[in-house]
């Protein structure tokens, strides 16, 4: 497509996230006037309308390019220029290559179906039009989050979505723990920001700080050596490295990607790999917190305190996921560094197997669904801490069906709930048999609960089969050829702990009999809640055929469409940016990964039939004696999710408000108020009291004062006006010059000098009077160091005489001065 | 002791005015009455017209008379200051049958 393609003055691809902006718009400004069929149409159309252009633009030119070219396989459409200082420059630019299509067109469907479910489950919210501004905001902010060429560009989508994820926690912020929850979720998301931006600077800083010349010479020396490539190609080539070094510093993704770029990442900064690893763990750092990742996971699950849409929106699907993508994004960067990599492997892994944990003994509907997407997030990152960038998206777009579908689901079950009369209606353990009063929400909440636990042929399977094979046989240069296997026997007991407790859930919720009134009365939601829910679960059956493992006999082209796709926006798992190498990559056989494959749904079977054991129809008494028995302690630590709230509250939370507590007794209290407040009004105060008894109106005060400056300014300049005189040597020479005064002496005073020491009146060498107030003599005429200045006032008939020892020896090299 | 008593010159004129001058601000700054202060104000102005006179005959020699004239000037202006002042004294006076100006306050607020 042509680069310039504009529509109504904006470049196409800008559409996609001003078309949910301008709906956002409207919305939050005049939506309270607005009818609620309004409101809602306008958001539908605007995240519609940018779905339908998403897939306009990814299956219409980006699909072309990728068909057509070798090496270019994206869009890039520059919308003006934000930044520009010196050489850094930040265009708002904005770029579709096949890695940011698979996160748009998931986002925009997704979004699009849960808009379309909201109508139906807010129906009877009071800020109907705020609801859906701020959902629109999310879109647009997620889209400029996927859509950036840049890090700066990126940082305002992930400011953004942080921003709305706030605004729909609170949305109910009339209860108080709604309101903490918001904050919550804003206060851990600014701990990941600022470790992100961190991260950012130090990329900015290496990439602007090298030595451009030395770079270009020794990257087109390497070139111009490549004696195989033709001529044409390597013009082309010395083009593009010119370009990349100009553009050094601007913090685009595709620059820093450049080959060239990437040896910054191994040389620039105190050697080795340093800097990758650096600049890979401070961003990663970014991505737990917007991801949920521990040890900043603990927002996640209060963040359900938002309406259900929104968690399926924000907190499963879309924005949670940003953290994977952004790792994605910066293929390259961790892909030089083996320790970030396996920083964000082993933190994938503890959180997927720490989340699991916690996920068994919750009972809120929610709050099982929160911990399950926490979880199934860690396989994300360990997917991409091994490399296996294909397959942590491939999750990430089934995650977001199936977890979306079950989310959905949830919503319309509490749904159910509450109109069944239920005042707590996400209480899992006051449901049971909602089978017969919710078929639809039923099916296709069992479908995804089959997705997740990685049962064939759902989409679940496939893509967890990706990561748990990737993780098999990564063996990153250096580390023991036994760390891929630690890494997916890990995933596999998580994987266990999944099925069991997504299991768990469904058992509880929609078998056996009904353990309320509530649940007796349910009944099936509208159906506006119903579609996207089935929609969804098609597409959590379904998706996972676009990415089957590579076998040796031939398959479809389809099947393997994603990894192809997405193939040409990653670098490969482990490489060597000097050389651009990839390490050498293990390949399964066929039968590794049929028995791969089996382990896999053995063991989410095995998961499942554990569920159905204890919770087949509801709890079972033996479940009882195992709690309140041998697993006491385990069922407790799960139940209060590993004391991480208790912990943060000792560690964190007690001592920062008592460092605020002082800061504001000290600081704010004394310094501030009493000090420079109260201190600055009582100083004037004074000052005004002196001021008011010389301001009291009576002539006679203010002469005195007059007087008194009188007198004093007369004193004053009477103390500089005393008649003296100065000297200075020139050759054998000294010029005498007389200051008279202004005192008494007046002009018509006769001035006389003595320079024999009696006080008398001389003359000089000539037999001449020494009159006048400037006169030069020679040295050898002063006979004595005691020079006199007579001073005689005819007026007054005063004499006043001035004498001054003066300097006579001659300083050889220095010129004789004096006063 | 002899020289300074009976060699006169333009020093002791000059004390002399000084001395007045002083004795009048004195008059001005401290005294109450109404009347007692014009009088030191006209005290003052004669000291002034003494160091006119003073220095016009230092530095203007016999011919100079220029401080001469505005010493003149100065006694014309201040005969008419002098009863525009006691018209308002006598004036107070009649008015309320004191002139402290301590007093003499309506004004001010």
């Amino acid at each position: 497509m042509d680069p310039t393609t504009k529509f109504a003055g904006l470049p196409l691809l800008a559409w996609i996230p001003v078309l949910p902006l301008l709906g956002a718009l409207i919305n939050l400004t005049i939506g309270r006037r607005l009818s609620r069929q309004t409101v809602h149409t306008i958001a539908i159309a605007a995240v519609v309308g940018a779905c339908a252009l998403s897939l306009f633009l990814v299956f219409g030119p980006l699909w072309a390019e990728f068909k057509s070219r070798d090496g270019v396989y994206s869009i890039e459409q520059n919308v003006y220029t934000w930044i520009e200082v010196g050489a850094f420059k930040v265009p708002l630019a904005l770029r579709l290559d096949t890695l940011s299509s698979v996160m748009i067109l998931v986002v925009t469907f997704v979004g699009s179906l849960i808009h379309i479910y909201s109508t139906g489950y807010m129906a009877h919210e009071p800020r109907y039009a705020a609801y859906f501004g701020y959902l629109n905001l999310f879109m647009g902010s997620m889209l400029i989050l996927v859509l950036a060429s840049n890090m700066p560009v990126m940082f305002i989508g992930w400011e953004g979505v942080g921003l709305c994820s706030f605004l729909l926690i609170g949305f109910w912020f009339e209860k108080d723990e709604y309101a903490a929850a918001g904050r919550k979720a804003f206060v851990v998301n600014r701990i990941g920001d600022f470790a992100f931006l961190l991260g950012m600077f130090l990329l900015f800083w290496a990439t602007k700080d090298m030595s451009a010349d030395a770079l270009f010479t020794a990257a087109s020396a390497k070139l111009q050596a490549a004696t195989d490539l033709d001529p044409e190609l390597k013009g082309q080539a010395l083009q593009t490295l010119k370009q990349t070094i100009a553009d050094r510093g601007s913090l685009d993704f595709a620059n820093l990607a450049n080959p060239a770029m990437g040896k910054i990442y191994v040389e620039g900064f105190w050697g080795g790999e340093r800097l990758a690893a650096a600049a890979g763990i401070l961003l990663f750092i970014g991505a737990c917190g917007k991801s949920a990742q521990l040890p900043l996971h603990v927002w996640l699950p209060d963040a359900m305190a938002g309406p259900t849409p929104v968690s399926a929106l924000i907190h499963a699907a879309t924005m949670v996921t940003a953290g994977v993508y952004m790792v994605c994004r910066l293929s390259f960067l961790y892909s030089s560094s083996t320790t970030a990599m396996i920083v964000v492997a082993t933190v994938g892994l503890i959180t997927a197997l720490a989340a699991a944990f916690m996920a068994m003994a919750q009972t809120d509907l929610k709050k099982v669904l929160a911990y399950s997407t926490v979880s199934q997030l860690g396989f994300m990152f360990v997917a991409v801490g091994t490399g296996n960038w294909v397959a942590a998206i491939f999750h990430l777009g089934t995650h977001a069906f199936f977890k979306a579908c079950l989310f959905l689901g949830a919503g319309s079950v509490m749904h159910g709930m509450e109109h069944g009369g239920s005042a707590t209606p996400g209480d899992i353990m006051q449901m049971g048999g909602l089978r017969k009063h919710m078929p639809i929400t039923r099916i296709t909440f069992m479908v995804s609960c089959l997705a997740i636990a990685g049962i064939l042929p759902f989409a679940g399977f496939f893509s967890k089969d990706e990561i748990l094979g990737g993780a098999f046989l990564v063996n990153p240069p250096g580390w023991p050829a036994w760390y891929g296997e630690i890494l997916w026997i890990g995933l596999l007991v998580a994987a266990l702990g999944t099925a069991f407790y997504m299991w768990r859930l469904y058992f509880l919720v929609f078998s056996g009999d009904e353990r309320s009134d509530s649940a007796r009365k349910a009944h099936e939601s509208p159906a506006s809640m119903t579609a996207p829910l089935v929609v969804l679960a098609v597409l959590a059956t379904i998706s996972g055929a676009i990415g089957l493992p590579h076998l040796s006999i031939k398959l479809p082209a389809f099947t393997h469409a994603l990894a192809t796709w997405i193939a040409p926006s990653v670098v490969p798992n482990f490489f060597d940016p000097i050389t651009g190498d990839p390490a050498i990559a293990g390949h399964a056989s066929d039968t590794m990964t049929f028995i791969l494959m089996g382990v896999a749904l053995a063991v989410g079977a095995a998961g499942i039939g554990l569920a159905w054991l204890f919770y087949g129809r509801g709890p079972t008494p033996t479940l009882e004696r195992l709690v309140e028995g041998p697993l006491a302690p385990l069922y407790r630590a799960s139940k209060a999710k590993l004391w991480f709230d208790e912990i943060y509250d000792v560690l964190i939370v007690r001592p920062f408000r008592g460092l605020a507590r002082g800061l504001y007794e000290i600081v704010d209290r004394f310094i501030i108020d009493t000090i420079a407040v109260t201190g600055a009004a009582f100083v004037i105060g004074l000052l005004g009291r002196v001021s008011r008894w010389f301001q009291n109106g009576q002539v006679q005060r203010y002469l005195s004062g007059l007087v008194v400056g009188a007198a004093a300014v007369f004193f004053i300049t009477d103390c500089k006006t005393k008649p003296t005189f100065e000297y200075k040597r020139a050759g054998d020479m000294i010029e005498l010059h007389a200051s008279p005064g202004a005192g008494v002496v007046g002009k018509n005073s006769k001035l006389t000098w003595d320079i024999t020491g009696d006080e008398l009146a001389d003359n000089d060498a000539t037999g001449k009077l020494l009159a006048g107030p400037d006169v030069t003599v020679r040295a050898g005429d002063i006979t004595s160091p005691k020079v006199t200045l007579i001073i005689e006032d005819p007026v007054t008939r005063k004499t006043v005489k001035v004498t001054r020892v003066i300097e006579l020896a001659v300083q050889p090299d220095e010129p004789q001065e004096g006063k | 002791m002899t020289d300074i008593l009976f060699n006169v010159g333009y020093g002791h004129f000059l004390v002399l005015a000084a001395v007045l001058f002083l004795i009048g601000v004195a008059g001005v700054l401290i005294r109450r009455n109404a009347l007692i202060i014009l009088m030191s104000v006209e005290l003052m102005l004669n000291a002034a017209n003494m160091t006119l006179v003073t220095f016009s005959r230092m530095w203007g020699g016999q011919e100079g008379m220029s401080g001469h004239t505005f010493a003149l000037i100065v006694i014309a202006v201040a005969a008419a200051e002098a009863s525009v002042g006691l018209a308002i004294v006598v004036a107070v006076f009649r008015g309320r049958r004191n002139v402290d100006v301590d007093r003499l306050t309506t004004l001010r607020h």
